[in-house]
């Protein structure tokens, strides 16, 4: 048939590979928003910031041997992939979650304010695969928040600091290689973590039509849980808390790899996908859009 | 005989509580026509056109497009049907050309090989492809109207709907969107059209539906829903005090006088003899005859009241 030639696939039967073309714009627009163009640009100057000030503090002769300040601090001057760890442990309370509420938050909400959420449903988008797509995305901003994180403070530590063998907490050293290797695997764990709070907010982001209200509520979520998870009197519920083993990452950095903290952060994360996932779900599929 | 583009049965939305935003809608939209949708402020055109895109779910009663249920086969009947709801809505931060690649992903049914293609063809349709690169935020009202409706025009499709389409326009954007709506129906296009504005349905529809205040007033065609309405007499003179009295003898009732023009319920013998009449009292008439009813008197007809927003 010469018609084949001329239409090499028939009208009205689309390309299931077609539908991922939401998922591919969606990530597109995310990071094309100049708010999150910033939210990465804060969190690059965060190594940049904890780099420098190691480097005057080792300038003027301190170091009070292993005291206060973040975790992996005091070896920086020795190693400069070290920077890397300590960088994530110091945006990881607080920096990192944010940024990810902010774009959860606003995932569905700031699409129903702006009115363009109708439109993405007449497209017709369908509900559970802009629900996908949008929390795919989130994920893809974890993901990338954590390796500029990760890839700043190495450039940060590689400028300012020797790089060389990595000597771990379990006190047995490790080739550079090895350590860099960890450090990839220590950011895919941290942007792992963040997949809970991603849940969470994108759940928030169906409750209402406001962009900013899902946001500042997500982020507010956030700190309420972080500041609960230190009270003592709270021991029995914190477990539950999804920041409870974030900093677990740390673990990563023994010889043998310890992993049962590391199991149960996987594992609380994936439980808070699990509900607040399908309670986005519930909701999103059933609300009316008169936005 | 075709089956009707779109078909409700005694459809119903309430917005939590109080009064129904639209009560028991029965309406048949035949495939082929300009389908006016009219009423006033709130009367609740568009929470019907949300209920038929699957935006919102009926309280009760149901809703067919293009032969399917809504909002259970959205995802079949959809990728036919392209809608302006409420205005447009853009990407400020994205260009023209952006917001429809955007929203032409958003299609599971549309083949990503052909998009640009695609969305620079609804461009050129609504006028925009030299504003196409431009960011969507710094456009005028008019080139976001222009810009949903090549939204809309991004596939070809089977129904149209347009929530006020003209809102925003000056009367030449009017005027294109008229053409257009024109050229899509020729096409084979069924345009389902809500409006506040009479004169703007009486240009463009074969068929009219009147809601107030919730409820289906009536549907049908233009010509019939205007003919349903008797026409009024009217005559134009000079001496319209004269005229008054011999109209009122031969008894024409609601005589109405504006500036040199007395109207008056149509009579039902013959209008000549009551020319004649006037002539033989030395009335001057300058122009005498039966006016055709416009809309605009049918829905007053209709309502008995005007054309006011529903408390
Ligand atoms: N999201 C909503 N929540 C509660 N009530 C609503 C909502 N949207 C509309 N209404 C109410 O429903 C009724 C019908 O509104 P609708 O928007 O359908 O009217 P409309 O005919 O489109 O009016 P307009 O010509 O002003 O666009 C109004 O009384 C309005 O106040
Ligand atoms: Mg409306």
């Amino acid at each position: 048939m010469s018609q084949a030639d001329v239409l090499p696939i028939r009208p009205g039967r689309p390309n299931p590979l077609w539908r991922l073309s939401l998922f591919r714009n969606e990530t597109v627009t995310v990071f094309r928003r100049w708010r999150t163009l910033a939210l990465l640009g804060v969190l690059a100057a965060v190594p940049v910031l904890v780099g420098i000030a190691v480097k005057l503090e080792t300038g003027r002769g301190g170091g009070d041997g292993g005291g206060g300040g973040p975790a992996f601090i005091n070896q920086v001057t020795n190693n400069g992939l070290f920077l890397v760890f300590t960088s994530l442990a110091v945006t990881l309370p607080f920096f990192l979650p944010m940024a990810v509420g902010v774009v959860a938050g606003d995932s569905v909400a700031g699409e129903a304010s702006a009115g363009t959420l109708r439109y993405l449903l007449v497209a017709p988008a369908g509900r559970t695969r802009l629900l996908l797509a949008k929390y795919a995305s989130t994920l893809v901003f974890c993901l990338a928040a954590t390796l500029v994180v990760a890839v700043s403070a190495l450039t940060v530590g590689a400028l300012l600091f020797p790089l060389g063998d990595v000597t771990l907490i379990s006190g047995t050293t490790v080739s550079f290689g090895d350590g860099l290797l960890r450090a990839l695997a220590i950011a895919g764990l941290v942007a792992a973590s963040l997949t809970g709070l991603a849940a969470l907010g994108l759940f928030v982001s169906t409750l209402t039509d406001s962009g900013i209200a899902a946001m500042a509520t997500t982020v507010g979520l956030l700190i309420t849980v972080q500041i609960l998870d230190q009270f003592p009197q709270l021991h029995a519920v914190q477990p539950y808390l999804f920041p409870h083993y974030w900093q677990s990452f740390a673990d990563l950095l023994r010889d043998p790899v310890w992993g049962e903290q590391l199991l149960r952060n996987l594992g609380l994360q994936a439980l808070y996908v699990a509900v607040f996932g399908s309670a986005a779900w519930a909701r999103f599929t059933t609300r009316d859009v008169t936005a | 005989m075709d089956e009707p583009v779109i078909e409700t049965h005694a459809l119903t939305k309430r917005y939590g509580r109080g009064r129904p935003a639209v009560d028991g809608l029965g309406l048949v939209v035949p495939r082929g026509s300009v389908f006016g949708f009219l009423g006033p402020n709130g009367s609740g055109k568009t929470t019907t056109i949300r209920m038929l895109m699957g935006l919102i779910e009926p309280t009760s009663g149901v809703a067919r497009v293009l032969g399917e249920p809504m909002p259970r086969a959205g995802q079949r009947v959809l990728p036919r049907v392209g809608a302006l709801i409420e205005g447009p809505a853009l990407y400020g931060f994205l260009s023209g050309r952006d917001n429809l690649v955007r929203l032409d992903s958003a299609d599971p049914a549309a083949d990503p090989r052909t998009r640009a293609a695609r969305v620079g063809e609804a461009l050129d349709r609504v006028g925009l492809a030299n504003a196409a690169a431009k960011k969507a935020r710094a456009y005028s009202l008019g080139m976001k109207q222009r810009l949903g409706l090549a939204a809309a025009l991004l596939q070809p499709r089977e129904l149209l709907v347009l929530d006020e389409p003209t809102n925003g326009l000056d009367p030449q954007g009017m005027r294109e969107i008229r053409t257009l709506v024109r050229d899509l129906a020729a096409g084979g296009t069924t345009v389902f059209l809500s409006s506040h504005l009479l004169d703007e349905i009486e240009q463009v529809c074969t068929h009219v539906a009147v809601m107030s205040r919730g409820r289906l007033l009536t549907q049908g065609t233009v010509a019939g829903l205007a003919s349903s309405v008797r026409g009024r007499l009217s005559v134009t003179t000079p001496d319209t005090a004269e005229a008054v009295r011999v109209l009122k003898e031969h008894g024409v009732n609601d005589l109405v006088v504006t500036d040199d023009r007395v109207t008056g319920e149509l009579p039902a013998g013959e209008l000549a003899d009551l020319n004649a009449a006037l002539v033989r009292a030395d009335v001057r008439v300058r122009a005498f005859g039966a006016q055709r009813a416009s809309l605009e008197d049918a829905f007053v007809a209709l309502t008995g009241e005007g054309f006011d927003v529903a408390g």
